[in-house]
């Protein structure tokens, strides 16, 4: 394993090389750099002009010039790292990594919700195979494949960034939105219970029904403009967190398993009684406060799910473990929505989905309040991630999609079926987990292309990560910034193919690499 | 083990593993309509019969053969030096008077932009240069990823590392930064120049398949007999390997032409693509795009374009992947199927007693 590892390691190390030499040729010759400073009407125009020439040693050809910049990146060795100076004059390393950050910022939130629920869907049409649930998917899967990303990213900027900021202008719910949500959330959920025809329609009739006194709670409250009820806050997270509790118990252990589902709602309860002590000191939390709560919370749904014991303990814990976690959430969740009303008011002037850029300018100023700073950093993500996201979602759910139905007329699942066991055990321990071996390596790849830079994403919302640098690089035929992004991009690229075939052999121990 | 019902019907062949008599005489009779229908056909056939059948890529089909008239008849062609004028009667190089703010009306039914130019004729425009970018792109990199990939595979040793190396080289950039590096290294050129340069940028998913497929094929019997009976790498690589392989080989040319678009659009998008004053759909659409707002119809056609193009693309490339897929059993037709699923009800109910004897 590690001598294959070292040889792929060299292997793609010479690529890198050789690629990068490639690039750096291609981006040298893509334009002029000096067009910018030989139509200035600036008096000392030939200093300037000859001044660049002498910083970005453009009096030596490309090809010899590639040596000068691979110098600067092997004095990584003794200390000295460099990627040269940009077109204006500053080091590359610096812009690199601000555009780094930006761009991981960026791409975390919807890689995590693109394998959620791309998976999630994946698996429904899987298990509804042929039906019109499977068929309507298909179809929607296809139609996100081939939308353009610029054109998704600006009809979203439209059709929910501007028109949402509206509605919050005139809280006032449209009479379509009365008929199209609830039917529309509950065909998907008949397509997904499937089952005999009246448990379809039982099922479409709750689930309507339910979304129904949803959308009339939101009117009736205006709660999209003040999510909150104040102290009765408490009430919604009870019934929300109960029924994800009892969500997971069912997909997790099944609800006849007493001893599981008894440790989630005390998992639940624990969540409920400690809410107004977390309301009471949020204000003094910030995000490693929060995370170290977190894990503390997860410990204590362990702790539960021990306590309660039984033959088979562990199920127990893990279920009292997400249970916790869950509850958790949701009490983070209530907790930034009671900023909000704040938040509209006081730093965004009423429009809170923003449609350019990754942060609000001199927020600081404004508010130091830890969840103020979140929920700016959610509107700001909203919409990229949203457009990023449903692509993602039609690639992942379709190969998630194939994947389940390959495992699912394997052998192992028939001895699994022949063993008397239910369908939830086999689907959601036998099927599911080895169903998702084969899509760590599609999220490593994309991981690493993504590293690179959502390139069309950033350009439409004017978010200064990777692509952008790349095409502003590209434009200004700054060749040291693009050369900058390259390493950056290539190496992720690299590296990202060497953890997905590692971790494809760590996970199926049917493959074993021979060195 | 016997008593196991199949689990849905069109899954029945694996689940009548269990040899209960009722549903192997359901598959048997399932097998012999299936037999009829392709009694008697070479593959070819069995695989364009297949694909006729398939009503989302003969849909598609049609819905892109009207894309394609319509959108040469109206603007004409001007390519190579060839010019055949077309029957609409605005050029998109025409400047005409803004009537009515550039509203869509009878005379230009798809608005005007700021300049005055006719939209009909601007996106037609576009649409012939994507949809020619799109079919170049897909036949250089057909030519240049079999070529390089059924050679690696064949020959193996030295030349098949040399040839993955230098394709891995082409694959550690990504894909949008080497066309829009290409692009603005060949775009002013013209749109001929990029498509040729963009083929040459994306074959290399090709290659890898097409290489993966030939290390298989070689090791088969028939590769030997060949080889036995005296023909030359040439003559087994065209005549015997190559036919079997062509499945994957045109299922992933007509998933890279549907990408090819999306690539294309993007980076004509990003002003690194076709450029002014010629036109392709992605460049009209990144022009326009502050306009959105105010003038959303300089931003619909155009983009409604290519969603139509790609998602027909797409969805003849699903057809061809299920005509090529040997495991198919979906296509037969629905009076076929009807009967079939009737004469397996049938074979069911009539040995009740049997079965639960058992």
């Amino acid at each position: 394993m590690l001598t294959f590892l070292s040889r792929r390691l060299l292997a793609s190390i010479i690529v890198l090389l050789l690629a990068s030499y490639l690039v750096y040729i291609l981006s040298a010759n893509a334009g002029d750099p000096l067009e910018a400073l030989r139509t200035s009407t600036a008096k000392n125009k030939e200093a300037l002009i000859e001044q660049r020439i002498h910083d970005l040693g453009l009096n030596v050809p490309a090809p010899l010039r590639y040596f000068l910049w691979l110098g600067g990146v092997l004095k990584v060795f003794v200390g000295h790292f460099t990627l040269g100076n940009n077109i204006s004059g500053t080091p590359v390393t610096a812009s690199v990594a601000s555009a780094a950050v930006v761009t991981i910022q960026l791409i975390i939130a919807s890689v995590v919700l693109a394998i959620v629920f791309g998976v999630l869907i994946g698996i429904t049409t899987a298990l509804r195979q042929y039906s019109g649930y499977d068929y309507t998917i298909t179809f929607l899967a296809f139609l996100f494949f081939s939308l353009p990303s610029f054109f998704l990213a600006v009809v979203l900027k439209a059709y929910i960034g501007i028109a949402f900021n509206n509605y919050l202008g005139d809280p006032h719910v449209a009479w379509w939105a009365y008929v199209f949500i609830p039917l529309a959330i509950g065909g998907a959920a008949a397509g997904v219970a499937g089952g005999t025809r009246r448990f379809r329609w039982i099922t479409f009739a709750i689930a309507t029904a339910a979304t129904l006194a949803v959308v009339a709670f939101v009117a009736a409250t205006d709660w999209l403009v003040t999510p909150t009820l104040g102290a009765a806050d408490i009430v919604l997270v009870a019934i929300v967190a109960t029924a994800l509790a009892l969500l997971a118990t069912m997909l997790n252990t099944g609800l006849s398993n007493r001893k599981a589902l008894y440790s989630a709602l005390t998992a639940v309860a624990v969540g409920l009684v400690l809410y107004f002590p977390f309301l009471a000191i949020s204000n003094q939390l910030n995000l490693w406060t929060l995370l170290l709560l977190g894990v503390v919370t997860v410990v204590v749904g362990i702790v539960i799910g021990y306590l309660y014991g039984g033959y088979d303990r562990r199920q127990s814990m893990r279920n009292g473990a997400i249970a916790a976690f869950l509850t958790g959430v949701v009490i983070v969740i209530s907790r930034f929505l009671r900023s909000w009303h704040d938040y509209t008011q006081f730093v965004a002037n009423g429009r809170p989905i923003a449609t350019v850029g990754s942060g609000t300018p001199n927020l600081n100023d404004i508010s130091t309040s830890f969840w103020i700073h979140g929920l700016d950093t959610y509107t700001h993500l909203l919409l990229p991630t949203v457009s990023l996201c449903l692509i993602s979602i039609a690639g992942y759910s379709r190969y998630m999609r194939a994947n389940l139905l390959d495992v699912m007329n394997s052998d192992y699942i028939r001895t699994a079926r022949a063993k008397g066991l239910n369908q939830r055990t086999v689907v959601m321990r036998h099927a599911f987990r080895n169903s998702l071996i084969p899509l760590t390596t599609i999220v490593a790849f994309d991981l690493g292309a993504l590293l690179g830079g959502a390139v069309v994403t950033e350009n439409v919302f004017a978010w200064s990560g990777m692509g952008l640098l790349f095409t502003n690089a590209l434009k200004a035929v700054d060749v040291n910034s693009l050369m900058g992004y390259f390493v950056v991009a290539g190496v992720a690229v690299v590296v990202f193919n060497l953890l997905a075939d590692a971790a494809y052999s760590a996970l199926d121990p049917r493959i074993r690499i021979a060195a | 083990m016997s008593q196991l019902p199949p689990i849905e019907p069109d899954l029945n062949e694996a689940a009548a593993g269990g040899a209960a008599p009722a549903t192997v005489a359901a598959t048997d009779q399932q097998g012999n309509f299936e037999l009829k229908e392709v009694e008697g056909l070479s593959q070819g056939r069995i695989v364009w019969r297949r694909f006729l059948r398939h009503r989302g890529a003969m849909i598609s089909a049609g819905i892109l053969l009207i894309v394609v008239l319509l959108a040469y008849s109206s603007e004409g062609i001007d390519a190579l030096g060839i010019k055949i004028p077309g029957w609409w009667h605005y050029n998109y190089t025409q400047v005409a008077n803004i009537a009515n703010g550039g509203v869509p009306s009878w005379q230009h039914p798809f608005g005007q932009d700021s300049l005055g130019r006719d939209m009909f004729a601007v996106v037609m425009r576009g649409a012939q240069q994507s949809l020619m970018i799109v079919f170049i792109v897909g036949i250089i990199s057909l030519v240049v990823g079999v070529i390089i990939g059924a050679a690696s595979g064949f020959f193996r040793g030295w030349i098949d590392t040399i040839l993955m190396r230098f394709t891995d080289i082409v694959l550690v950039i990504p894909l949008i930064v080497l066309t829009a590096t290409l692009g603005r290294n060949f775009g002013a050129r013209g749109s001929l120049i990029l498509a040729i340069v963009l083929g040459l940028a994306s074959w290399t998913a090709l290659a890898r398949l097409v290489r993966g497929d030939f290390l298989s094929l070689r090791e088969r019997e028939f590769v030997d007999a060949a080889r036995v009976a005296g023909a030359g790498p040439w003559r087994i690589m065209m005549i015997h390997i190559l036919p079997n392989a062509i499945g994957v080989i045109i299922v992933n040319t007509t998933l890279l032409m549907s990408a090819t678009i999306l690539t294309e659009s993007a980076v004509s998008f990003l002003g690194f693509g076709v450029q002014f004053p010629d036109v392709s759909l992605g460049s009209v659409i990144g022009e326009y795009q502050t306009a959105f707002q105010t003038r959303p119809w300089l931003f619909f056609w155009p983009a409604a374009f290519i969603v139509i193009i790609s998602l027909t693309i797409n969805f003849i490339g699903d057809g061809l992947r299920d005509a090529f897929d040997p495991r198919q059993k979906r296509a037969l037709n629905k009076a076929a199927r009807k009967s079939a699923a009737a004469a397996r009800e049938k074979a069911r109910s009539a040995q009740p007693v049997e079965q639960t004897a058992q």
